[in-house]
């Protein structure tokens, strides 16, 4: 359920350092690390200075372009709505008066604009699933099974699709007499249900949807996580006895505890900001309207793109807020598994 | 984060936080006029035209047309970029200088903004004894877009359907015309209505029916200045027409996988009987039908179900406007060719639409209105920029999805409420604007 660019480089942040928290740790055993990072320290102390500069500026080089690339199109946009949460623009006129906190003010009175966040809950709710269900398949997938690897394909081939494409596949499938109808049919059973007809079930319905998209990215870091526990230490427990419950109770589960808060975090922002399922399923109708939706819906169908920015950078500020707290009450302890 | 790398990222803040400082065009050439010109064998140059119609630029269509414009502006060359998702792109576009030569005015523009975008075509008083539709782009004495078609409101149908059914005259009030649906319910197989609930903006077209239901010219005028959902008005009366349509099982079975390409086709073959659209939709509908291998003369066009001193009434406005953009380096080229759209491309009588030229005859898919002594009306427009401003404003959204779409879930019990309330909630939201909108 989180936006699909975190992921890959989430991914490799928790594969990393697990990894290098694995290494250190076999290092400090073998006590082998110390002496290593000592020589690495010992630079030749009369390097002359234009070697000196170079070596200060080479990094800085190497960073130029994907610093460029980041302050373009990450930070300079971001400081653009900053500024435009603070006027009435309505995105398109050449005139824009700054209208100090009005915005804000707004959106903090306007009760209706905060109702949306209710909406929020299905998607909270179909996250538990989700991470419940990568972790068991992702468990389940990195022991040795038959066909391990064609079920991974399986559970991964979602997010390798549009998630627009998703949208429209899935109003077919939820169409009055589409594909879900008629699965249920050949399991004799004749529903005449609207999924998409009442709010409960809309919203149920798109949850379910989204669990299906983003289950296989959860899946694929828990996975990868998993396979960065030494290998030496299942067998390690095999040899003293433990069976598959008490190899992930004791090994699996602390061992990728790092990466399950991660994706607990990008959860729960992730079901904050739900976007892209709703808006093309149902833009927003039949009460599935998210707080992003709404944002759209206030920038670009009337044009206040002003409020709309503020909306935005609360939406920003929630879920930084919602992290720290999390992380307040769920610190990331330094897991031993020795 | 150390002192020096917070220094940095404050710098770059900074430094973002003045771009917006460049949003937007200049000032300085505002005003300026698209001039028509003396001879047409002289003018050249390349112009963009910026189009809706993905459709007829993938077809060849509207290449047809450069090439037939090409006999008398030979040195002219056009080129066409067809936006599928228009009045978002354009919007984004419109930041830059760079929006094509000809383009059609989004509705995102406020009017009195029209000057600082769009190069002007003339006066309205020379250019209305002409042309139809000029006081919607018209600002201050000056006129800045065109329209190539006047289109209609109204109910494409299947006149089979309807036959089969026992009809044989228009209703001539909601009441009847529910019963009419009835009928079709119980004697053929059709559905009576389609709302297109998920495709949105079919129906956004229900505003539409302000004006012809009491057959008021002024019926903008109206909504800028007072309730719009107020007993008896025309929007009021539109909005309890669809209630009372969903309510009562007229419509389709799950509005909300709708699906409105497929809607075509079935209406054609007459398992959808009924959908409130308008004149464009004609000749969409006889296509869809030749494809389907059924009769394109099936598909008809009636008015709203209401009759002022006795006779129908309908509201003829423009489609989108075509204009020159301000900053186009071809303005004449640009200029040439929305003349000669308008006038001589043919394009109307391709579309079965009506005209825009003052002296032009109806089309003939509109025989049957004037059989029956429809009455067709012009609506002022001098107030549609303040009613854009309030429906923004309000978030009301008269002519968005969004307000019908609560009104067919609360027909269907998706949603908790009486229609009493509903509309008083619109009413009391945009007469609370209302009050602080100016001009």
């Amino acid at each position: 359920m989180a936006h699909a660019h975190s992921h890959t480089s989430a991914m490799d942040a928790g594969k990393a350092s697990v990894a290098a928290r694995t290494r250190a740790q076999a290092a400090a055993r073998t006590g082998a690390g110390a002496s290593n990072r000592a020589s690495n320290r010992a630079v030749p102390p009369s390097a002359p200075r234009p070697a000196r500069a170079r070596r200060l500026l080479t990094p800085w080089l190497f960073l130029l372009a994907p610093l460029t690339l980041l302050v373009t199109f990450t930070y300079a946009p971001i400081a653009n709505m900053v500024a435009y949460s603070f006027t009435d623009w309505d995105g398109v006129s050449p005139e824009l008066h700054y209208t100090g906190a009005e915005n804000y003010a707004e959106l903090f009175t306007r009760e209706d604009l905060f109702q949306v966040f209710w909406v929020s809950g299905y998607y909270l709710a179909a996250s538990v699933i989700q991470i419940v269900a990568a972790l068991y398949f992702a468990t389940i997938l990195s022991f040795s099974v038959r066909f391990r690897n064609f079920f991974k394909g399986v559970l991964f081939f979602p997010s390798l699709v549009n998630g627009v494409a998703i949208g429209f596949v899935f109003l077919y499938f939820f169409q009055d007499g589409g594909t879900f109808d008629t699965v249920l049919g050949l399991f004799g059973h004749h529903t005449d249900h609207a999924w998409l007809g009442t709010p409960v079930s809309a919203n149920v319905s798109l949850a379910g949807v989204s669990i299906w998209r983003y289950l296989g990215m959860n899946f694929v870091l828990f996975l990868g996580a998993i396979q960065s526990v030494p290998g030496e230490l299942y067998e390690a427990a095999e040899l003293d006895g433990a069976g598959r419950w008490h190899q992930f109770r004791y090994i699996i589960a602390p061992g990728i505890r790092p990466v399950l808060t991660l994706t607990v975090i990008l959860s729960v922002s992730g079901s904050l900001s739900a976007f892209e399922i709703p808006y093309i399923m149902t833009g927003g109708a039949t009460g599935t309207e998210t707080f992003v939706i709404q944002t759209v819906k206030l920038a670009f169908q009337f044009n206040k793109t002003g409020l709309a920015s503020a909306a935005a950078v609360v939406l920003l500020l929630i879920i930084l807020l919602v992290t720290w707290v999390q992380r307040r009450l769920v610190p990331d302890d330094r897991v031993d598994l020795v | 984060m150390n002192r020096r790398t917070a220094q940095v990222l404050a710098t770059v803040a900074g430094a973002a936080l003045l771009l917006p400082g460049c949003t937007g065009t200049g000032g300085s050439t505002k005003g300026a006029d698209a001039k028509a010109p003396d001879d047409p064998s002289k003018v050249s140059g390349t112009i963009t035209v910026l189009t809706v119609r993905t459709d007829l630029v993938q077809d060849g269509t509207m290449k047809k047309y450069a090439a037939e414009f090409n006999k008398t502006y030979p040195r002219v060359k056009v080129e066409f970029q067809a936006l599928t998702n228009y009045e978002a792109e354009i919007k984004i576009r419109m930041n830059t200088d760079d929006y094509g030569d000809v383009l059609l005015i989004p509705a995102v523009i406020k009017k009195n903004d029209y000057p600082k975008f769009f190069a002007s075509l003339g006066t309205r008083a020379e250019r209305s004894k002409k042309y139809r539709f000029t006081d919607f782009t018209t600002v201050g004495g000056k006129v800045y877009g065109q329209s190539p078609v006047g289109v209609m409101p109204g109910f494409v149908y299947n006149k089979r359907v309807w036959k089969e059914a026992g009809i044989t005259a228009w209703p001539a009030s909601p009441a009847e015309f529910l019963a009419d649906l009835k009928a079709i319910r119980a004697k053929t197989d059709a559905i009576p209505y389609y709302t297109n609930f998920a495709a949105q903006w079919p129906l956004t077209s229900w505003t539409y029916v302000d004006g012809a239901v009491h057959c008021d010219p002024r019926a903008t005028t109206k909504l800028a200045e007072g309730d719009p959902w107020a007993a008896g008005s025309d929007l009021r009366v539109g909005d309890t027409l669809l209630y009372d349509i969903v309510k009562q099982g007229l419509a389709e079975k799950d509005p909300t996988t709708s699906n409105w390409e497929e809607s075509k086709p079935r209406t054609a073959k007459g398992e959808i009987a009924t959908q409130w659209l308008g004149t464009w939709a004609i000749i969409q509908f006889r296509d869809a039908a030749k494809k389907a291998g059924v009769n394109p003369d099936d598909i008809g066009f009636m008015p709203f179900p209401a009759r002022t001193n006795g006779t129908f009434c309908a509201t003829v406005g423009p489609d989108y406007n075509q204009a020159v953009n301000v900053h186009s380096a071809h303005k004449e080229a640009a200029r040439a060719w929305i003349d000669w759209f308008t006038d001589e491309s043919g394009y109307d009588k391709d579309n079965l639409a009506i005209s825009p030229l003052r002296n032009a005859p109806m089309p003939d898919v509109l025989k049957p209105y004037e059989e029956a002594g429809v009455k067709l009306i012009e609506l002022d427009d001098s107030a549609g920029a303040k009613v854009k401003l309030i429906d923004d404003r309000s978030e009301v959204g008269i002519y968005k999805p969004e307000y019908r779409q609560d009104l067919v879930d609360l027909a269907r019990g998706a949603r908790k409420g009486s229609l009493d309330d509903f509309l008083g909630g619109l009413g009391e939201k945009w007469t609370g604007t209302q009050k602080n909108v100016s001009h």
